[in-house]
């Protein structure tokens, strides 16, 4: 590749940083608005940086949501556990052994992953009203795992698959059953695949807003996503303590992000995430 | 067949049983939480679904009539439309900027792999956290959005954007088209950054310049990224729903309701549950079409077995 020029290299960080600045605003504005005080916040014109930082809205959001970000530690953790415990195996049989339904079941785990929440949000309402799961942390559990399960076995799947045969066949060789095979090779071997597919399932579980919007429907056992909404259409709407929630609820995936870049940067160049 | 081959045929076959083992849990999960819930949905649409039903847990069997409802329902063309409108404008815009940036951040400028890095952080966040950003930002009286454009003389009175019809479907896009940005980016450069250096190389020797290397290069190279990409984020708008949800609410007036959020608000709101499941199972219709695109385009990487 050719080198740039002074002169364009200038002129391209420019453009880029112009960029950033648009793309990471809402961000940026965010934060801002969170370290505003009441009267800071419905300043005209409103200030670019917070003249007088406090973290009285921190403090009041902390105070009203702290349960709820329990919630969504319990539900999210609870998620990745289940995630991994499903997923690992089946990526590992759908990498190494040959079965009939192989196609079928990835053409279904895509399909999972493609049909609209929306849809399985309203028939499992009523499938959980009628079991009793209404209002659990087990039932929101088990829903949010099957945003992040599809992803978790395909990237698995990818990752297992580049295992050489050899390794798996030389502990048969030796006696070993398939899944002593699986727990004492792939299993570490695949190490940071499963961290990779562990932290996206912490993702999707942290972020999911529509299935706790419809399964938790009274006050208790709500996700922070949920109480954000709830606390934004609320009328006493307060935009800095909204925003301090808002970051608040942003804090796991930001943490993540910075500890775990490696992990992350694995898990978007797989494609096809996101639902 | 040898007796030993029989015995050999037959320990396969408890093999083979025994790896299935392996896949249950997955097999479970996704017919407990997909596979199940969805034909029963497709059930749903069929019956009639009251208050009374969740008391007693049984609704009346009632034919096609959810469907005659919706369809004859003057929100269904206005929920089609918008759920075009939202679509077709987000993807163009997602995908044109989403393709500018990949270009751009191709051309490996000082700090251009950490601004490429940065520039994702906002898709990782939960969409609840920018939704509820936008709507900060597009406040009629408060809204960095409006205080900007009337520091720049560009309108002369704070425009109500989230509360005047035609206005909100455009600010409900322009908040999805940010959102959707980081995605078509990433997939793009990547699809970007598998093109071999040498064929841009023997294009400039014969005398090809930047937009024709572009043209007849990089768009042939990248042709199934580009179906892939598209189908991606065609079926992700089609499942848009949070964004919708905290900015508008589907309002005002309807304006902003695509068919996911309204088939919600017929269930949960109106508690119309057999007419919302009929409004979702026509959305799945919408999906699956695009779902079989995608599909078709990644066959080849499905059935690779290693």
């Amino acid at each position: 590749m050719t080198r740039l020029t002074n002169t364009k290299n200038g002129i391209f960080l420019g453009l880029g940083l112009i960029i950033m600045v648009i793309m990471l605003f809402p961000l940026y504005w965010t934060i801002v608005a969170s370290f505003k005080t009441d009267n800071q916040i419905y300043a005209i014109p409103p200030a670019l940086f917070p003249p007088t930082p406090t973290f009285e809205s921190y403090i009041r959001a902390f105070n009203a949501e702290w349960h709820q970000f329990i919630s969504s530690l319990i539900i999210s953790s609870g998620t990745v556990v289940f995630t991994v415990l499903v997923a690992t195996p089946a990526a590992y049989a759908l990498a190494h052994f040959r079965f009939r339904i192989t196609v079928a079941v990835i053409v279904t785990l895509l399909l999972a992953q493609i049909i609209p929440t929306v849809i399985i949000a309203n028939s499992i309402y009523v499938i959980f009203n009628n079991i009793g799961l209404l209002n659990t942390y087990v039932g929101l559990i088990i829903v949010d795992s099957s945003l992040g399960i599809p992803f978790s076995v395909l990237i698995l799947r990818a990752f297992m698959q580049s295992i050489p045969t050899e390794l798996p066949e030389a502990a048969r060789v030796d006696g070993a059953s398939d899944f002593r095979t699986f727990l004492a090779i792939i299993v570490p071997v695949s190490r940071s695949a499963i961290i990779t597919a562990a932290l996206f399932a912490f993702l999707f579980a942290w972020g999911d807003f529509l299935f706790a919007l419809t399964i938790i429907t009274r006050p208790g056992k709500e996700p922070i996503t949920l109480g954000l909404y709830q606390f934004m259409s609320s009328f006493s709407q307060q935009w800095n303590d909204v925003m301090a929630t808002a970051v608040i609820a942003s804090i796991p995936a930001g943490l993540l992000l910075t500890l775990a870049q490696r992990y992350v940067a694995a898990g978007l160049t797989a494609g096809s995430i996101k639902g | 067949m040898k007796k030993s081959e029989i015995n050999r045929a037959r320990s396969l076959r408890r093999t083979q049983r025994y790896r299935l083992l392996f896949l249950l849990p997955v097999l479970i999960e996704v017919i407990l939480v997909f596979v199940y819930p969805l034909f029963n949905n497709i059930r749903m649409g069929f019956q009639h679904y009251t208050i009374a039903s969740f008391v007693n847990g049984t609704a009346p069997y009632i034919g096609l009539k959810n469907y005659v409802e919706i369809f004859s329902n003057p929100l269904m063309g206005k929920t089609v439309l918008n759920t075009l409108t939202f679509t077709v404008g987000s993807i163009v815009f997602q995908f044109a900027i989403g393709l500018l940036l990949a270009l751009f951040f191709k051309l490996r400028f000082s700090l251009s792999q950490l601004m490429r890095t940065l520039i994702l952080i906002p898709w990782l966040l939960p969409l609840i956290v920018s939704a509820t950003a936008f709507r900060w930002m597009f406040d009629h009286t408060n809204g960095i959005i409006n205080q900007f454009l009337l520091n720049m003389h560009l309108i002369t009175q704070p425009v109500p954007w989230l509360i005047t019809p035609h206005l909100a479907l455009l600010t409900v896009i322009i908040a999805n088209i940010w959102i959707g940005i980081p995605f078509n980016m990433v997939l793009l450069y990547g699809g970007l950054m598998s093109i071999p250096d040498e064929y841009y190389e023997a294009a400039s020797i014969d005398g090809a310049n930047a937009v024709q290397s572009f043209w007849h290069i990089t768009i042939p190279a990248l042709r199934e990224v580009i179906l892939i990409v598209l189908m991606l984020g065609l079926i992700y708008t089609l499942k848009v729903f949070d964004v919708i949800r905290v900015l508008t609410g589907g309002g005002p007036a309807n304006s902003t309701q695509i068919l996911s959020t309204w088939s919600y608000s017929l269930s949960f709101t109106d508690l119309s549950f057999g007419q919302g499941a009929a409004v979702g199972n026509v959305l799945m219709l919408i999906t699956l079409v695009f779902a079989a695109i995608y599909i078709r385009a990644i066959r080849a990487s499905l059935t690779s077995s290693r």
